[in-house]
């Protein structure tokens, strides 16, 4: 049989269009549009909104003290609280999450407590808090690498026969990345319980989509690893949280794994350092700024009564004591040790690092002494 | 945790370096039931070398795995496991094909512990065959240890015989720290006899080999065997040569390789691998830092010559010989 290229089969993929349970106008979609997934309830939608507000209310803090210089520097989800959300609200307390540097609002939804959040990105230490306390990992900068150490620890759990599962968050560029693809199929392979969920920001700092793949979606992807593929509207948090929280239940159930993209975009710049006039057009922000997964739940929930004036009022009020106290512990300054440098990095000591901190101690030791020789020779001259 | 009692002591039997592998992999899964080993073709097959022949047998499915082709994945999930409480004993089929892992290794494996202020530490042991003088085609005989030894956060070792090899591979996989455990492909098939479980010095100290009082040779891995017969030689013309099998590259063991130089005053290191920028370089550096005073001569290395490791044919003319050995010791200004 010879193989000619105009009589090759049309592809078997359907024309994409996000999942979605709410629509930009804050409307429930019609039952029979929804894919099959079912809204959830209103006490759900309630605390996914609450979470969403608070979170806000935090990044749009955060990215503020970053510009006073309180912050070395801070990537901003605004825009993207319900996939970051919805990826918490799907896990039970004993699953883990392998966030990346965009994540914050995740780890705080989580309990983490902002000053550990933040102790990074003011450049206290690489990182900040207890990852087994949170089981969170912690976040990764690389792009992708966390995506394996999710399907390990994914499959360390299936060979202990425990029942966590390990969610790891994702941006659109790092699928260009050679560790998505071995991620992707390590999972496939060893059916681990993992949820990858990428958040599509459409943008690697500068760089659109369109220019990372020739795939209609990256949720298509998943066809080619032998798992289910959900391209989901990552604006509508009903939506996200349905889908997420159905492929944890999966993965739990022993069916595998799932890549889910919510396609949202990312309202703020990469960093506080970046300058996306260069390369985004404004009118863009307006149309998403027009999709905005807070204002559209806002709206649903006003409409169906489940939100009323007074618990608008409550949440509001909870997230400025967050904001109010995030800005009290971030105008702070942590102490950090230089000698602490030398504490972590080993189980077994080394002799050679142990001269090497030696060194420092002398070091400071003799700077605190040249200092206060300096304070005494100010003081004196002051009073002669 | 009780950990069962180990195995009676074994009647001597002559091994391969292969088969101490083996049975210190089979004697810490038997001890430890969270020791899992996976990687390229160590199930059924055993591993390309052999050095996981019938682990797959014994253990079965969920502790031994073959794992997709694919090297940075190897190492991510080790490290995935790692944090769920296993220990995890991968391969790197070659030293070559571990590069694709590059990445894992030096920013996840090598920081984790110092990131996370002590509270993740990562039990992995990433065993890479290495090295040359087998007569393998490109991509087969690299000395990639220069490596991970400039790597913060690594513990890296490499025996030279069967009884370091079942033993330091022992003291890897109880180790909580992060072991690269460097495996000379062409000692592989070397024998001794042993009486296993055997228990040899620390991991991470260096050993006098052959004691001498005129030269401190300094080697690891592939080259000790070289290194004694240089030393062999070296007696017949009068010379006595010191002979240290380093075991440990990091940590680096001061102590004695220092003592041994104050002793003779004079020092050289022999590796494969090429001299810029070698782990020859650091032990030079270092030993001259702390012992000049002592020093009789400049500390040499003799290396494989700075290019890439050669095909089959050639490679007799890279690798350092005795002879080569001797000459670059006979251009010292002896008085």
């Amino acid at each position: 049989m010879s193989l000619n290229v105009e009589h090759l089969p049309e592809s078997t993929l359907s024309v994409p269009q996000p999942l979605r349970l709410i629509d930009d106008a804050g409307r429930a979609v019609a039952p029979d549009e929804t894919g099959g997934l079912t809204l959830p309830d209103p006490a759900t939608l309630l605390s996914l909104y609450r979470r969403m507000v608070v979170a806000r209310r935090f990044d749009v803090q955060v990215t503020a003290l970053t510009r006073q210089g309180r912050l070395a520097t801070y990537p901003s989800a605004l825009g993207q609280e319900a996939c970051e959300i919805a990826a918490v609200a799907a896990l039970d307390s004993g699953d883990w999450l392998f966030p990346t540097y965009r994540d914050s609002i995740a780890l705080l939804t989580r309990g983490v407590k902002p000053e550990q959040i933040l102790a990074s990105f003011r450049g206290d230490w690489h990182s900040g808090y207890d990852a087994y306390e949170h089981k969170i990992a912690p976040q990764a900068t690389p792009l992708a690498t966390q995506a394996l150490h999710a399907v390990g620890l994914a499959t360390a759990a299936k060979l202990k026969r425990d029942s966590t599962v390990a969610l790891t968050l994702l941006g659109d560029g790092a699928t260009s990345e050679g560790d998505t693809h071995e991620a992707l199929n390590f999972a496939a392979v060893w059916q681990a319980p993992v949820v990858f969920l990428v958040q599509n920001n459409q943008f690697a700092i500068s760089v659109p989509l369109d220019k990372q793949m020739r795939c209609r979606t990256i949720a298509d992807k998943a066809i080619g690893y032998g798992m289910p593929g959900y391209y989901v509207d990552g604006n509508d948090v009903a939506a996200m949280y349905a889908v997420t929280s159905a492929a944890v239940q999966n993965a739990r159930a022993g069916q595998g794994p799932t890549l889910i993209e919510g396609l949202t975009y990312r309202m703020e710049a990469h960093t506080n350092s970046d300058d996306p006039s260069r390369y985004r057009d404004a009118g863009d922000l307006e149309i998403w700024r027009r999709r905005d997964p807070i204002a559209r739940l806002d709206t649903f929930l006003s409409e169906s009564g489940a939100l009323s004036d007074r618990e608008r009022a409550d949440i509001l009020l909870e997230a400025e004591d967050l904001a109010a106290s995030t800005r009290d512990c971030m105008t702070r300054t942590a102490p950090v040790d230089p000698l602490e440098l030398f504490d972590h990095l080993y189980a077994t000591p080394r002799t050679a690092l142990r001269e090497q901190r030696d060194f420092l101690a002398t070091e400071l030791a003799d700077y605190a002494d040249h200092a206060a020789h300096a304070a005494d020779a100010t003081q004196s001259g002051a009073t002669r | 945790m009780t950990l069962p009692a180990l195995a009676e002591t074994r009647p001597p039997a002559s091994l391969t370096m292969a088969a101490a592998l083996n049975a210190a992999i089979q004697d810490a899964m038997r001890d430890d039931p969270t020791v899992v080993l996976f990687g390229e073709d160590v199930g059924p097959l055993g591993g390309v070398f052999r050095v996981t022949d019938g682990l797959y047998a014994e253990f079965g499915e969920t502790r031994v795995s073959d794992s997709p082709l694919a090297e940075s994945g190897i190492v991510g999930t080790a490290i995935g496991m790692a944090i769920y409480g296993l220990r995890p004993v991968v391969e790197m089929q070659f030293d070559a094909f571990s590069y694709p892992a590059f990445q894992q290794i030096v920013s996840h494996v090598a920081k984790m512990r110092n990131r996370t202020r002590g509270r993740i530490s990562l039990p992995i042991v990433i065993r890479i065959p290495y090295a040359g003088d087998i007569g393998g085609v490109e991509h087969h005989s690299d000395s990639s240890e220069a490596y991970w030894t400039a790597t913060p956060g690594l513990t890296v070792v490499s025996p030279s015989n069967p009884a370091d090899a079942y033993s330091m591979l022992r003291e890897a996989i109880r180790s909580d720290d992060p072991v690269i455990f460097m495996e000379p492909k062409s000692r592989y098939w070397s024998k001794a006899e042993l009486s296993l479980p055997v228990q040899t010095a620390p991991m991470n100290t260096a050993l006098v080999l052959r004691e001498g009082t005129d030269v401190t040779l300094i080697a690891y891995g592939p080259t000790v065997k070289t290194a004694l017969a240089t030393a062999e030689l070296a007696e017949a013309e009068g010379l006595s040569i010191e002979v240290i099998d380093l075991r440990s590259l990091s940590p680096f063991d001061d102590e004695t390789v220092g003592a041994s130089l104050r002793k003779t005053s004079r020092a050289a290191v022999v590796h494969e691998a090429a001299q810029f920028g070698g782990y020859g370089a650091e032990v030079a550096a270092r030993l001259t830092e702390r012992n000049f005073f002592h020093l009789a001569a400049p500390i040499l290395r003799i290396t494989g010559f700075d290019i890439p490791y050669p095909s089959p044919k050639l490679e007799e003319y890279f690798l350092p010989t005795p002879d080569r050995i001797l000459a670059a010791l006979g251009s010292w200004e002896w008085s």
